[in-house]
């Protein structure tokens, strides 16, 4: 952790608020965003219990498994999800713009620019935490590979239509969210987290109440205390702010979940044994009751979650958005834009486990990411390049002197000596790159000598132009402020790795090699069927 | 498992130079005979690594076998030019180079027979072509080397091997299982357990995919002294020892000029004489640039230069200077480096190398001054208790290494057992960094010296 954000973390300590980290933000936020609360159940893995679910504030779905180890009713949820979520995301997908993508070509592995479709914007889906993110995963693995009665008419118990499209999508934005500064599927906590600092540890900060109470706490009192009600705070034995899920409280499941669930097996095994149609009905209506009861109790315990996700967007939305958050999100316009041609060409599930190129390509693209991020969010954020600054990786300060030298050679080129004048004390070495941004690129500079305390002498070396002289503007002047970084702004490209079928024999071949045969889904266990 | 079952009584006396020896032949045998399409040689630290890839290269060479050499940093690469153009001065050898300004040392544009270029088809047809594994990942070739060396192989990435591997037909991997593991900026746990996980070090891949290539191991160390070797064998490398080329005595440092009791020179006489000091400061947590360990590391070091040390060693019968070139200051961040680099500069030192772990990694010098990787820390964390960082820190220097700590990093160690997730079908690491530490401060507190600066 850097020193500046525990110095913002003591500050927010002693003033008893979050304090900001950040004074752009540095995430996209869509006009009209999914929101996700999913609530899943205690002991079972990837049984859903509910979820809230929608882009309306006032109006969300609620989504409700009665009794979640029903094979069935787990069908039924995830054919209702896919039928929220899916028309969202195919209304972005079918708005697009014309754009331009370099290909290498097949045959001479040349560079060529092809145009391509591009969509106009991407769908967003926001969760309330890191653990909604992962079972967002969670869904899309489990489901991905089903078949519906059309893929497979013997298939015991084959999935609703849309159910393994949805896996797909969900799989697709699961892991778009782990390449850092997408804005694909966002986790509330994390979007908070990155914007203001609070008083408690970056693990308390996974508490979306906690989190909140800190940054916005009731008028009165200090985030601490809101922070700690909401943590701990209970009534009748049951927490006031039930956790961002997906996990519920133990207190709830046994006390209240775990009896009406019961209520529900019951209510459903009387109306099976019902003998008259006039007892069935009032059967039927015990079931109703029974079921409802779950589904009220699923809505008290997502819908603070709900609002608290929606508030938390509030608060992001009155930070101006970052300079460079615009390019980023055009990166997830294009991941967004690949998975649609994907499954539109008819391509297969994601494998469920990468290959060896694909492993290497997505690390290595990921490297430049984060790379790009820490740049980028720097040179959009004077706060967060002051905690560069403060940890020696920049300086800003003010040109005292520029002296005009210029390079050996046949054609002399200019080689300003700029001389800066700082407080800070980045680390340099002889010949040590520097850059600062020039109209949005960056210009290179090499470090050159410490003339005196806090006095800097960089030698810029380009973008200054063709000619002997150095354009206007491209060189600063006495009495400019200016900020230098030692990192780069703009990263390279990685290596070209082969081709999944051209893996090499230190990797274990081409996979498949071994006369393995393509991902075939799971085979029902009898755990699968109760 | 300790050093004892290397020299157990009644067996022959131990012959560094035959052992090392017969090791050297049989990986050149396997390399420029056997049929595997790779081979893997362990090295401990100064085990004559370079050596061996410079004469496998020229081996190669003389068998008409082109050959590319891989290793990871330019500086890297440079050494094994110099090297090799020592060795054979006639031997055509070409330096593949990036773009960038400044690619290379300028000492290669001296040698007559190298040729430096960006572009491998330029190099193409010379017998020996070196370049960094990032710059080769860029070569696409038609038709693959014959014979490929990978120098410093474990600190090579999985993908990084990915991507050069279409090159070569076969390889020879050289490198340090103990140094430092490759690391990657992101999380890869996604892929943790996978035999090719792309973050994994480059020869667990090449092994996971290929368990019956012949595997070797230098057995001797040149650069320890004997009063290291031992330490850094049972500590770091418990399955598979090693042993000092050189017997007690033979390295020697003298001080012409005698103590004047200060926790600096009390401890330069504790490590003169038994080849470690440490000296210790009272308890504290400290932020990482904790401004008294540094000036006691500054300090140290401008009481060795003040005291004009002179070392005695196999090389040559003379007692050589210590000279600032000669000293080497080792620290777990670059912040760290960047405050004892001031330091040293208050105190009118300069020549001296102040440099990370990860910087640090295939280089030597006669003392090292290292500042524990835990001083001062209220906590224990992966990247801190890394056997890698510690046992390159500990293992770069010739005669003596003098290490400054805060007291109490025993307890600290207590109190942080390793709590690193394990994941299944990852190799679990031995010995892990918890013990190696352990085993180190339990060594270093024989030649401790207390010290209130």
């Amino acid at each position: 952790m850097s020193l500046i954000t525990t110095l913002a973390q003591l500050e927010a300590v002693r003033t008893g608020r979050a304090q900001p980290a950040a004074t752009v933000r540095h995430r996209h936020l869509s006009a009209a965003p999914l929101v996700f609360v999913p609530l899943t159940t205690a002991g079972e893995a990837g049984a859903p219990l509910g979820a809230l679910v929608g882009t309306d504030r006032d109006a969300p779905h609620l989504l409700v498994v009665p009794q979640p180890r029903d094979r069935d009713l787990r069908f039924g949820f995830l054919a209702e999800l896919a039928d929220v979520v899916l028309p969202y995301l195919e209304a972005y997908a079918d708005a697009v713009e014309p754009a331009e993508r370099t290909e290498r070509d097949s045959g001479t592995g040349a560079r060529v620019k092809v145009e391509v479709e591009l969509c106009a914007d991407a769908a967003q889906i926001v969760v309330p935490s890191r653990a909604g993110v992962e079972y967002v995963r969670l869904l899309g693995r489990s489901t991905r590979f089903r078949r519906t009665a059309e893929q497979d008419p013997q298939a015991p118990h084959p999935a609703p239509p849309r159910v393994p499209l949805l896996g797909r999508w969900l799989t697709h934005y699961g892991e778009r969210a782990r390449v850092p500064g997408s804005s694909l599927l966002l986790a509330m906590t994390d979007l908070l987290g990155r914007h203001w600092a609070t008083g408690q540890s970056t693990l308390e900060d996974q508490h979306l109440g906690a989190l909140l109470a800190w940054i916005d706490p009731p008028a009165g009192g200090t985030g601490a205390e809101a922070a700690h009600r909401a943590e701990l705070a209970r009534e009748d034995g049951q927490l006031l702010c039930p956790p961002a899920g997906p996990a519920t409280d133990p207190a709830f499941d046994n006390k209240l979940l775990a009896p009406a669930i019961e209520r529900y097996d019951r209510a459903r095994l009387a109306l099976a044994g019902a003998e008259d149609g006039l007892a069935a009905d009032g059967l039927l209506r015990a079931l109703t009751e029974a079921e409802r009861e779950v589904r009220d109790l699923v809505e008290s315990r997502t819908r603070p979650t709900w609002d608290a996700v929606w508030r938390g967007l509030e608060l992001l939305r009155r930070l101006p958005e970052g300079a460079r958050v615009e390019e980023r999100w055009t990166r997830d316009r294009w991941s967004f834009t690949g998975h649609r041609d994907r499954v539109r060409s008819g391509e297969p599930p994601q494998p469920r486990r990468d290959d060896a190129v694909t492993a290497a390509n997505k690390l290595a693209a990921r490297e430049r990411e984060q790379a790009r991020l820490d740049a980028q969010e720097a040179l959009d954020d004077p706060l967060v390049m002051a905690g560069r600054r403060l940890s020696g990786e920049a300086f800003a300060g003010e040109v005292v002197d520029v002296v005009m030298t210029y390079s050996e050679g046949r054609r002399p080129s200019p080689r300003p000596l700029v001389t800066v004048l700082t407080d800070d004390r980045p680390h340099l070495g002889e010949r040590v790159k520097v850059y600062r941004s020039l109209g949005g690129r960056a210009q290179t500079a090499e470090f050159v000598e410490q003339a005196g305390d806090g006095v800097l002498v960089v030698r810029i070396v380009d973008k200054m132009g063709r000619g002997k002289e150095p354009e206007p503007g491209s060189v600063p002047e006495k009495g400019d402020p200016v900020c230098f970084t030692l990192f780069e702004h703009e990263q390279r490209g990685g290596a070209r790795l082969p081709e999944p079928e051209d893996t090499p024999w230190t990797h274990g071949g081409p996979p498949g090699a071994e006369g393995a045969v393509a991902e075939a889904p799971d085979a029902p266990t009898e755990e699968d069927v109760l | 498992m300790t050093a004892e079952t290397v020299s157990a009584p009644g067996r022959p006396e131990f012959d560094p130079g035959a052992e090392a020896a017969r090791a050297t032949e049989a990986i050149l045998d396997d390399t420029l005979h056997g049929t595997a399409r790779g081979v893997v040689v362990d090295s401990p630290p100064g085990a004559g690594k370079s050596t061996l890839v410079v004469r496998a290269a020229l081996e190669l060479a003389r068998a008409g076998r082109p050959l590319m050499v891989v290793a990871q940093t330019n500086a890297q690469v440079d050494d094994l030019v110099v090297r090799l153009a020592e060795k054979e001065p006639e031997l055509p050898v070409g330096r593949l180079h990036s773009s960038d300004a400044d690619p290379y040392d300028r000492a290669l544009e001296e040698l007559a027979n190298v040729r430096t270029s960006a572009k491998a088809q330029d190099l193409a047809g010379l017998p020996v072509v070196l370049s960094t594994a990032a710059k080769w990942a860029h070569v696409s070739v038609d038709e693959p080397w014959r014979h490929a060396i990978v120098d410093e192989a474990y600190q090579m990435r999985s993908d990084a091997l990915l991507a050069v591997a279409g090159l070569f037909e076969r390889a020879l991997f050289v490198g340090d299982p103990g140094q430092l593991d490759p690391f990657s900026t992101v999380g890869g746990e996604q892929w943790a357990g996978l035999s090719y996980d792309p973050s994994a070090a480059a020869v667990t891949t090449l092994l996971a995919h290929n368990p019956a290539l012949p595997q070797h191991r230098l057995p001797v160390s040149w650069r320890l002294p004997a009063s290291a070797a031992r330490l850094v064998s049972d500590a770091f490398y418990p399955f598979t020892p090693f042993r000092s080329g050189t017997g007690p005595g033979e390295r020697r440092l003298a001080l012409a000029v005698a103590s004047d009791g200060s926790g600096p020179d009390r401890v330069i006489d504790a490590a003169a004489e038994s080849g470690w000091g440490l000296l210790e400061l009272p308890a504290r947590h400290t932020p990482r640039t904790d401004p008294e360990a540094v000036r006691a590391v500054a300090q140290v070091v401008r009481r060795l230069l003040d005291r004009g040390g002179a070392a005695v060693s196999e090389r040559s019968p003379d007692p050589v200077p210590l000279t600032a070139s000669r000293i080497a200051v080792g620290t777990a961040h670059r912040d760290q480096a960047a405050a004892v680099r001031a330091a040293l500069a208050a105190l009118g030192v300069s020549g001296v190398t102040v440099d990370t772990a990860n910087r640090l990694q295939g280089r030597e010098y006669d003392v090292t001054v290292v500042l524990h990787p835990l001083s001062g820390r209220p906590d224990a964390t992966a990247f801190h208790l890394e056997t890698g960082r510690l046992c390159v820190l500990a293992s770069r220097h010739r005669h003596a290494c003098i290490v400054v700590c805060r007291a109490g990093v025993d307890d600290l160690l207590d109190d942080y057992p390793s709590t690193e997730p394990v994941q299944l079908g990852t190799l679990v690491k031995f010995p892990d960094g918890w013990e190696a530490n352990h085993a180190v401060l339990a060594h270093l507190a024989e030649h401790r010296v207390r010290w209130r600066p």
